[in-house]
């Protein structure tokens, strides 16, 4: 995915193998991959002559956007899909956080 | 009726619970009250609407439903002039019944749908994104910089940690914050919350709902930290705390705010004055009035008294 989020340009199943130059790995098995990528939406792919061109469908900061949102439980309900380690908070309550941490001695770092 | 009085009595019940102080002093002991209110609020008022149309037998309340349905369907049939009226009467009280009893086993369902789905989603996106890190070994990083530190409860759990988490907390602090959640993942604190977020979004006007919903999700959070606390130094925890909620990475949308406030605020408070758990024979109190709570409303759906 790193290598379709990197290029520019659609990119062949032997491209992409080139570039994983780092791993060895089959042609088949890269086949595979990008087309699971494809499958579940996080490429696009495109007829070039005989071969498939992949891209990827959106690039990485909107992904990391959407899992944050998702994480930080801005989307609406309080749904139990995941467990925050601090729930988010107001103005006022962080205000009150920091003074907080001064009391304790502590510097709060932003 | 002694089931329409459980399913009235719980509700002021659980305002009381909602508002009481000593939970925060054995969140275990008040979670388990709390879902033996809420299961036996849901058993009562099914029970209640089908004693209304159940004829009174051997078999309690359920018994009685059931022959209540088939009398008053033979009695449709038939065509009886004399009884039409309370055959059509006893239905309507029996279907609302079974209606509701359908629409609490709905949402049930509909909730651990929409979890897992998006529990799916999410595991796919960190298989993009995410990396290891030697600073929280166990957990997957994130490179956003926001605050943020969550598990993703499941067969196939994982803890995500932000980069932005990473520059805000000192080494001890993950540490406690990785004991945190881990605390979480291992009890499944994720299933204790579930029933309660599928009532609240079946009753999302209910102010008392959302109440329970909220005061569960906060209980559980404080039993994630006291069993952080067998681990982890108090102060560690608290101070972590304080940072990621001052860092307000996750930052209400303003109005937004219902339930939930001042979260944080309990638990480090509670972290750091460490008020004293309940003695043993107050617990085993609560525990045995939870089991009452639930067994009456069982007893008379299924026998006859």
């Amino acid at each position: 995915m790193d290598v379709l989020w990197d290029s520019t340009e659609p990119l062949t199943v032997r491209q992409v193998g080139l570039r994983l130059t780092n791993r060895d790995l089959a042609h088949t098995t890269v086949m595979t991959v990008l087309d699971r990528l494809a499958k579940k939406g996080f490429a696009r792919r495109q007829r070039d002559g005989r071969a498939w061109r992949y891209r990827a469908a959106a690039n990485r900061e909107a992904y990391v956007t959407e899992l944050m949102l998702h994480a930080l439980d801005q989307t609406g309900d309080r749904s139990a899909a995941l467990a925050s380690f601090a729930r988010r908070v107001s103005d006022s309550e962080a205000q009150v956080l920091r003074g907080a941490l001064e009391s304790l001695g502590e510097t709060p770092r932003d | 009726m002694v089931l329409a009085a459980v399913a009235v009595g719980t509700v002021p019940g659980a305002a009381i619970l909602a508002s009481a102080r000593w939970p925060y002093r054995s969140p275990a002991a008040a979670i388990l009250l709390w879902q033996a209110l809420g299961l036996s609020w849901g058993l009562a008022a099914v029970g209640a609407l089908a004693g209304l149309g159940a004829v009174p037998g051997r078999y309690g309340v359920a018994g009685g439903a059931l022959s209540g349905a088939s009398r008053a369907l033979r009695g449709a049939a038939l065509g009886f002039d004399a009884d039409t009226l309370g055959a059509v009467a006893r239905l309507a009280v029996l279907g609302a019944s079974a209606g509701l009893l359908t629409l609490l086993c709905w949402v049930l369902v509909a909730a651990t749908a929409a979890v897992l789905i998006a529990r799916h989603r999410h595991r796919a996106l960190l298989r993009l994104l995410a990396h290891g890190d030697p600073k929280v070994p166990g957990a997957l990083v994130v490179d956003h910089p926001a605050a943020a530190a969550y598990c993703v409860p499941g067969l196939r759990s994982q803890i995500v940690i932000s980069a932005g988490t990473l520059d805000l907390l000192d080494q001890a602090e993950l540490a406690a914050v990785l004991a945190h959640e881990r605390a979480h993942l291992r009890a499944r604190h994720d299933l204790v919350l579930l029933p309660f977020c599928a009532l609240a979004r079946a009753f999302p006007r209910s102010r008392l709902v959302r109440r329970a919903h909220a005061t569960v999700a906060l209980l559980v959070e404080m039993l994630a930290d006291d069993r952080a606390l067998r681990q982890r130094p108090a102060r560690e925890l608290a101070t972590a705390l304080l940072r990621v909620g001052a860092s307000g990475a996750g930052r209400a949308p303003a109005g937004a705010l219902a339930a939930g406030d001042d979260e944080v605020v309990a638990r480090v408070t509670r972290l750091l004055t460490r008020p004293a758990r309940l003695p043993v024979p107050t617990q085993a109190l609560i525990c045995s009035a939870a089991a009452v709570l639930v067994a009456v409303p069982v007893t008379l759906l299924l026998f006859s008294l």
